[in-house]
């Protein structure tokens, strides 16, 4: 699904009758089956983003086109994947994948998709079991074969391996590039970790300062699966952690001064 | 051993006691429903009741009177008896049913209410001051209305039961929805949840365990207002019992029954628990 995003702003309103400017004249655009990385600090706007192109929410101004068409709430060909694994407790592993498909009544061989994807994700054999005696990583792969079931054609990722162990996270990231390789779906992925964006991502959008705006874009054409060991990996990463800091030395002026801030200059590409 | 004595010789003594009290701890150092608790804690209470009666028995025999009657022996002798009659195991089922019967139609009000209201915040915060003025009101002062209301002294009691149980059960309902995991709801929306289906498969299944404890919490609130319920003009159930024995001066009679309300209502509580826990377990895992 093709992604663009035009001047888009979110302002949230605060308890005191202020403003919360959470992101700041953001525009990006991405090709259907891109793997696009939203890379920033923490507190930066991210996840607001995610969601709105989510449709979970929507934007105070500008607006976000997807395959040309405003979103204007949510739809099950974007499905997201949150931080925490998010499953049905009283549900089993196969009812879990189904959930969304049969809330839409999605049921053509529904079955079989299902057993498809446990398998894929390499659940076969817990099909039957609930979701509490499943390991975090296990449980993430429910929730991804939950959205691959349903079709979805982007799905929206929100740092879904934060907070996995590190020889987890390096297998589920590996998985998840042969997924989507294999199943060409549009994926957006939140995440701060650099060394995760420069491994997964073809396209790297880098969100920084105080208010959250685009600080620097990237795309990667190299070859999967990446090593973090290359030079050009390094390369990347090293300009990616100089921009950061770049925008996090503007954020500081904007609290010290309160003037419009200067974001140093950065312009990429 | 000797390394203890020469603690306590040297003015430590406090260490001795302190082994003492950490295997004295041991015997209660379980989950808090152990059986042994309850086992103790219910000697407590009957050793508690022997010593006020022998106090009362102190006084003269003009204040004391007939308080021999409830103590221990004499109370035990006659819930001995009592079992065996058919009139008590009648009145019993008499007022288990009223208690069913009244709970389930507290149910069948308060559950949806509850879900209604835990779910949508207006809602809940119009009905937030009605249901706590309501709650605050004793069911028993409904009891004139509810014998102008209803002709039939059955049906009054029904209706003071409901006005009992059917607070706690939309309070307690509510907060089980309020406290559904908000993440299961982005989800379940992301998914393209409709409204009903929000409830149907997610608000709903969650909040039963949080319903299962409502009806809990209203089992003992419909049991305690049941007996003087049933001092309205029924001739059957627990309640009715006891005003017959106090018209009769049968005091040991009197406090068998009160024992065998005791034991009724602890045994109920007891099954629901049960269940509740084996459910709630049954849930998740």
């Amino acid at each position: 699904m093709k992604i663009d995003v035009h001047n888009v702003s979110k302002i949230f309103p605060r308890f005191d009758g202020g403003e919360n400017i959470v992101l700041d004249n953001i525009s990006f655009s991405a090709n259907s089956g891109d793997f696009v990385i939203i890379l920033g600090e923490s507190g930066g706007g991210k996840t607001t983003l995610l969601n709105l192109l989510a449709g979970l929410d929507i934007p105070t101004s500008g607006e976000i086109l997807v395959d040309d068409i405003e979103v204007k709430g949510i739809h099950p060909s974007r499905s997201m994947l949150f931080q925490q694994p998010v499953l049905i407790p009283w549900l089993t592993v196969k009812q879990n994948v189904a959930y969304g498909c049969r809330l839409r009544r999605d049921l053509d061989n529904l079955e079989y998709r299902v057993y498809q994807f446990i398998e894929m994700m390499g659940l076969s054999g817990f099909e039957n079991a609930k979701p509490a005696s499943l390991s975090l990583g296990m449980a993430q792969r429910v929730c991804l074969a939950r959205a691959l079931v349903g079709r979805a054609e982007m799905l929206l990722l929100d740092e879904p391996f934060a907070s996995l162990d590190t020889f987890t996270q390096s297998h589920i990231q590996e998985e998840l590039v042969n997924i989507w390789l294999s199943e060409k779906f549009t994926a957006v992925f939140v995440t701060h970790d650099v060394n995760e964006a420069v491994l997964l991502g073809n396209k790297i959008i880098l969100l920084g300062g105080y208010p959250g705006s685009v600080c620097g874009m990237y795309d990667i054409d190299e070859p999967y699966p990446r090593s973090v060991n290359t030079p050009l990996f390094k390369e990347y990463r090293a300009e990616i952690l100089v921009n950061l800091k770049q925008a996090h030395v503007g954020n500081r002026k904007f609290f010290e001064s309160n003037n419009s801030f200067d974001r140093g200059g950065v312009d990429h590409e | 051993m000797a390394d203890k004595n020469s603690i306590s010789d040297s003015g430590k003594g406090n260490v001795l006691n302190k082994e003492q009290r950490v295997s004295f701890r041991s015997f209660f150092r379980y989950r808090a429903s152990d059986i042994r608790f309850e086992i103790v804690g219910i000697l407590l209470l009957l050793i508690l009741w022997l010593v006020a009666g022998w106090l009362f028995m102190l006084l003269p025999q003009s204040v004391s009177g007939q308080f021999g009657d409830f103590l221990p022996l004499p109370t035990l002798k006659a819930l001995y008896k009592l079992v065996q009659e058919s009139r008590f195991w009648n009145s019993v089922a008499a007022s288990m049913t009223r208690v069913f019967v009244g709970i389930s139609i507290a149910a069948i009000i308060g559950i949806p209410l509850g879900l209604i209201t835990g779910f949508y915040p207006t809602l809940r915060n119009l009905s937030y001051a009605p249901t706590q003025f309501l709650r605050m009101v004793s069911p028993l002062a409904w009891m004139p209305v509810a014998l102008i209301v209803f002709t039939d002294f059955e049906s009054a009691i029904y209706f003071i039961i409901v006005m009992a149980t059917v607070w706690p059960i939309i309070l307690n309902t509510a907060s089980g929805v309020a406290n559904v995991n908000s993440m299961w709801l982005k989800m379940a929306i992301n998914q393209g949840s409709t409204h009903v289906q929000l409830f149907s498969t997610i608000i709903i299944p969650a909040s039963l365990p949080g319903i299962l404890a409502s009806v809990r919490l209203a089992l003992g609130v419909g049991w305690i207002v049941l007996v003087p319920a049933e001092f309205l003009g029924v001739a059957s159930g627990l309640g009715y019992l006891i005003n017959d024995a106090r018209d009769t001066m049968a005091y040991d009679h009197l406090m068998a029954i009160v024992i065998s309300i005791g034991i009724l209502g602890f045994t109920l509580d007891k099954i629901v628990q049960t269940v509740q826990s084996a459910f709630t377990r049954s849930w998740i895992e």
